[in-house]
């Protein structure tokens, strides 16, 4: 991402420091991580430290300071979803990806994130691949699910 | 500057406006254990090892003294049972990480903490956050900060800038109580300083 | 768009919405909350637009994509005005018949009805669902009926009339007293009465001050904040501006969980409608008086529901708590007067000044007023949102809504107030549902979060679960929490794990009582409440796992031995198949044996072993029986069919 795009970014919102987590989120969302040129950028622009800047991008889970794979994992493990199975069908992904949460798998394939209730409760335990959410997924549906995905 | 008369252990104590308890009690000779505390910094509250007991207003509770600000009235009591069996637990939680800690040896003798209540961590930092701060608002360099949250938490040095700045500096490392900081420091020194 | 310059304004406007809609003009509404988008309402409302066409009826019939309706176990949900049927688990292909039939002829289709369970009756009318008979929708109701998108919606249905009313015919302090005397208590977490906080601020001699809503929604497994925000945006604006009118507050921040995308994207519709309607900005119709409001988004940190950490993350930093020792009323963000309120708490507001504090207070126990939304979920039923009375006990909303716990399993327990509360046992179950009456029993309200267990969960493991999740959730500033949260994780993991030693609950209560004293903020206090109240009511479970390495629950995977019981085996071969360690021996008509050092205890052999058969059962504390000699597996077969 080059430093113009950042710079319109922070444009948008003023220029203010306290703007900064939102201005990370609109750089998450177009480049789907956070290279470290771009907080350095964020840096010298918004005249904050970069140490705080690094706090930021690793404290608040949205935040990825690696390149994420072309389809994103998520599995629900609210309490719902807890209740009714779910960190079985985390195992069965892990096996499946060979990645555990937090990671990317080396062909940049999957991204796999554990999230904290997506507000599907009546269809747990629920994945959400790319934004559409599976509903009621035992372990071996996994399985399936994920073969669907290139 | 209005004058403040507070109660500790039974001594008065006389502060100023804007002090807090723990530096009204250390300006008069009271002691209050404390590991996060600094006098060039801003208060943390991190260790909660200071906390004493105060009464005002017809309430008594426990409070961070690093943190609470002197009243005029406040009666304040340094030692207490319940105050003596947390400082012994938040001392045998520090001891996990780091057992042989000088700067804890005393204070666990003083409150009977058992070095081996818990089973031993692998990190010796025990998150006192004085190297992060120090060199934040003291010599406004930002050369090592903090990164992620929880039980996850760790130091953090920012190569470019150690590389730059630490070498003729070092002022944080006296300050680290389990000299971690020195460790973590080497560590980035050898793997990560720019060629 | 002309601007509405005075309340005389908004009300020829409303009337000139009301008068332009007939309400016998057919209209079909469809559920388009997240949880029924989740299980397809998008393609439904697709399909209904495309059949309105073809049959030529795009003029004639209305097409309303409202808010969440709270039935999500039974979503999509549609209901056809004005006769107001209510077809619920709509998929596209029933949307032909739909329109063929109940559209143009005007007949209910039988099969898309809910049936009451207990008379087997079909049920035409959503309000007589036993779902929401019983509920007392003032709140959440609303969402029903108006397109979130719409602000002419919301104006028919009587919107902004209490900001109106609160500019022009009250003053500030009547509208704090009317707060006051309503005993409105934060719908957050903790239950702290608006109006002592609106007070607090309102009489702070420091400028600028600030209203907060708090729809960072943390709690997992509740949703309501969600679905109001989603499904009626505009009620939570006006109850925001008038709290700022009431305190002297000129600017608002709305901070939404940034995994709330549709939440994001309907408040900004809501308050880009409103400030070109001049509702908000400058001189709200025509009182004087300025407004603003501000969406943030989180990025991700349970923490940030915390109202300190919330104003830190307000201002571009990590969301690390500050000590209240001065209250955020008077010193929040950017060290001014500032009001956080929940979402929930906000959209109660405008409908107190409509209604007045009398009617507000006719609900509810002695120290909790009012309805509030529930989150029911977990091994129930009729999951869903569901607003109740304050004062309702909890064995009416577990089985008279919720329907009782699914597969005749028994109830063991409800968990509420999140990650901050606690399990109430059956025996509490009569327990009216307050404030007060929940703390009491160890746990507490929270945000409403209700879920539901039964005997297969393992309250050792629910506890240890909870604990889990606030070990990466806390900010792990402070000692007591960071490192007590750490010891306590690892004590109730090697319980789980079979490496439980006397003295652990010890050491576990010990730690707590250091969190509950010690900690900063109200993470690390009410972190120990998920132990603390599992231990008090279910010892036993603690007890068996330390001493016995048994989990009654048959549930912790180390501690459970899956076992096919040779008499009732058939031989069919479908667990051998399935299992994904291929840990079972066996053949056609051949009694099948698990190999306990290949099984995983994934429990996909329970699941599929046909329930004729129900052959595979889970063992505990016991030693596994021996395996029979292979000469005595076969199976003597008379032709019987395989499962």
């Amino acid at each position: 991402m080059d430093d113009d795009r950042i710079d319109q970014i922070i444009d948008r919102h003023q220029g203010e420091a306290s703007s900064l987590i939102q201005v990370l989120l609109e750089i998450q969302s177009e480049h789907s991580w956070l290279p470290k040129e771009a907080l350095t950028r964020v840096s010298e622009r918004l005249e904050v430290p970069l140490t705080r800047i690094q706090h930021i991008a690793t404290f608040y889970k949205a935040f990825s300071l690696v390149p994420k794979g072309r389809h994103q994992v998520n599995i629900c493990m609210g309490t719902a979803c807890h209740v009714r199975g779910a960190p079985r069908v985390l195992d069965t992904l892990q096996d499946l990806t060979g990645i555990q949460p937090g990671e990317t798998d080396a062909d940049l394939k999957f991204s796999l994130e554990t999230v904290n209730c997506l507000g599907c409760c009546a269809l747990g335990p629920v994945v959400e691949i790319d934004g559409t959410a599976h509903g009621k997924v035992s372990p071996s549906e996994a399985a399936e699910v994920l073969k669907r995905y290139e | 500057m209005a004058e403040l008369r507070m109660q500790i252990d039974g001594r008065e104590v006389i502060a100023e406006e804007g002090m807090t308890v723990l530096e009204a009690a250390l300006g008069a000779g009271i002691e209050i254990p404390s590991l996060c505390y600094h006098e060039k910094l801003e208060p943390f509250g991190g260790c909660r090892l200071c906390l004493v007991e105060v009464e005002s207003g017809g309430r008594t509770r426990l409070v961070v003294s690093c943190v609470y600000l002197a009243e005029d009235g406040l009666v304040v009591r340094t030692r207490s049972e319940k105050i003596d069996k947390i400082r012994k637990t938040l001392l045998e939680l520090l001891l996990a990480h780091a057992p042989d800690a000088p700067a804890l040896q005393e204070l666990a003798e003083e409150y009977g903490a058992d070095r081996n209540r818990f089973e031993k961590e692998a990190s010796f930092c025990v998150h006192c956050g004085l190297c992060v701060r120090y060199c934040a608002e003291v010599k406004q360099k930002h050369a090592v900060g903090f990164i992620d949250r929880g039980i996850g938490k760790e130091i953090s040095f920012i190569p470019e800038i150690a590389a730059r700045e630490c070498p003729s500096c070092k002022e944080c490392f006296p300050l680290c109580p389990t000299s971690y900081l020195q460790a973590a420091y080497v560590l980035v020194e050898g793997l990560a300083f720019p060629p | 768009m002309p601007q509405l310059s005075s309340p005389a304004d908004l009300e020829q406007l409303r009337q000139e919405i009301l008068s332009g809609r007939d309400a016998e003009r057919p209209c079909i509404t469809l559920c388009s909350g997240s949880a029924c988008l989740a299980t397809g309402s998008g393609a439904v409302a697709a399909a209904i637009a495309e059949e309105l066409e073809k049959q030529g009826l795009s003029d004639r019939v209305d097409i309303r994509r409202t808010g969440c309706h709270g039935f999500c176990e039974r979503g999509p949900i549609v209901v056809i005005h004005p006769e107001g049927i209510c077809y619920l688990q709509i998929t596209p292909e029933d949307v032909p018949e739909i329109v063929a039939r109940t559209i143009r002829e005007g007949e209910v289709i039988e099969r898309l009805l809910c049936v009451d369970p207990s008379v087997n009756e079909a049920i035409v009318h959503e309000s007589e669902i036993p779902f929401y008979k019983n509920q007392t929708r003032h709140v959440f109701g609303s969402n029903g009926s108006i397109d979130p998108k719409s602000l002419d919606d919301y104006l028919a249905i009587g919107g902004y009339s209490a900001l109106s009313k609160a500019l022009f015919e009250m003053s500030a302090e009547q509208v704090l007293e009317e707060v006051k005397r309503a005993n409105l208590r934060g719908r957050g977490g903790g239950g702290f009465p608006a109006g002592r906080k609106w007070e607090g601020s309102r009489d702070a001699p420091d400028e600028p001050k600030y209203v907060i809503v708090n729809a960072d929604e943390g709690d997992p497994g509740a949703y309501m904040d969600r679905s109001l925000l989603e499904g009626n945006p505009h009620s939570v604006l006006e109850g925001l501006i008038i709290g700022g009118y009431t305190i002297g507050a000129h600017e608002g921040y709305v901070y939404v969980r940034q995994e709330y995308p549709l939440a994001v994207e309907n408040l900004g519709v809501a308050i880009a409608r409103a400030e070109e309607h001049g509702l908000l900005g400058e001189n709200i119709l025509g009182s004087g008086f300025d407004f603003t409001v501000k969406v943030h988004q989180g990025a991700g940190a349970f923490v940030c529901g915390e109202s300190t950490a919330l104003m830190t993350a307000l201002e571009g930093r990590v969301g690390e708590p500050r000590p209240k020792y001065v209250r955020s009323n008077v010193k929040g963000l950017w060290g001014k007067p500032s009001v956080l309120n929940n979402v929930e708490t906000w959209a109660n507001v405008p409908l107190i000044i409509n209604r007045g504090a009398d009617w507000f207070t006719q609900l509810g126990t002695e120290g909790s007023k009012g309805t509030k939304i529930f989150s029911l979920v977990g091994k129930i039923n009729n999951t869903g949102l569901v607003e109740v009375p304050m004062g309702m006990t909890l064995r009416e909303i577990i089985y008279d809504i919720g329907g009782g716990i699914p597969g005749g399993k028994k109830f063991k327990a409800v968990q509420t107030g999140g990650p901050s509360g606690g399990c109430i046992p059956e025996e509490l179950l009569d327990l009216e549902v307050g404030f007060d009456e929940l703390t009491e029993a160890g746990s507490m309200m929270g945000s409403g979060g209700m879920i539901v267990v039964d005997e297969d969960t393992c309250m050792v493991d629910f506890a240890r679960y909870f604990i889990n999740f606030l070990t990466e959730e806390s900010c792990g500033k402070c000692l007591p929490c960071r490192e007590g949260l750490r010891q306590m994780h690892k004590i109730l993991t090697n319980i789980c794990e079979g490496r439980g030693q006397p003295g652990d609950i010890e050491t576990l209560e010990e730690l707590s009582e250091v969190a509950i004293e010690a900690s900063l903020c109200a993470l690390g206090k009410s972190a120990p409440n998920p132990f603390l109240s599992t231990v008090r009511y279910f010892r036993d479970e603690y007890l068996a796992h330390i001493e016995e390495k048994r989990c009654p629950a048959l549930s912790c995977k180390a501690l459970i031995s899956y076992h096919i019981d040779p008499e009732k085996c058939q031989g069919c071969m479908i667990c051998l198949r399935k299992c994904p360690t291929q840990a079972i021996e066996g053949g056609k008509r051949t009694i099948h044996v698990i190999d306990q050092d290949k099984c995983t205890r994934c429990g996909s052999c329970l699941d599929v072993c046909p329930d004729k058969f129900s052959a595979v059962r889970k063992i505990s504390g016991e030693p596994v029986p021996p395996p029979l000699p292979e000469a005595q597996r076969a199976i003597a077969g008379k032709g019987k069919a395989d499962g």
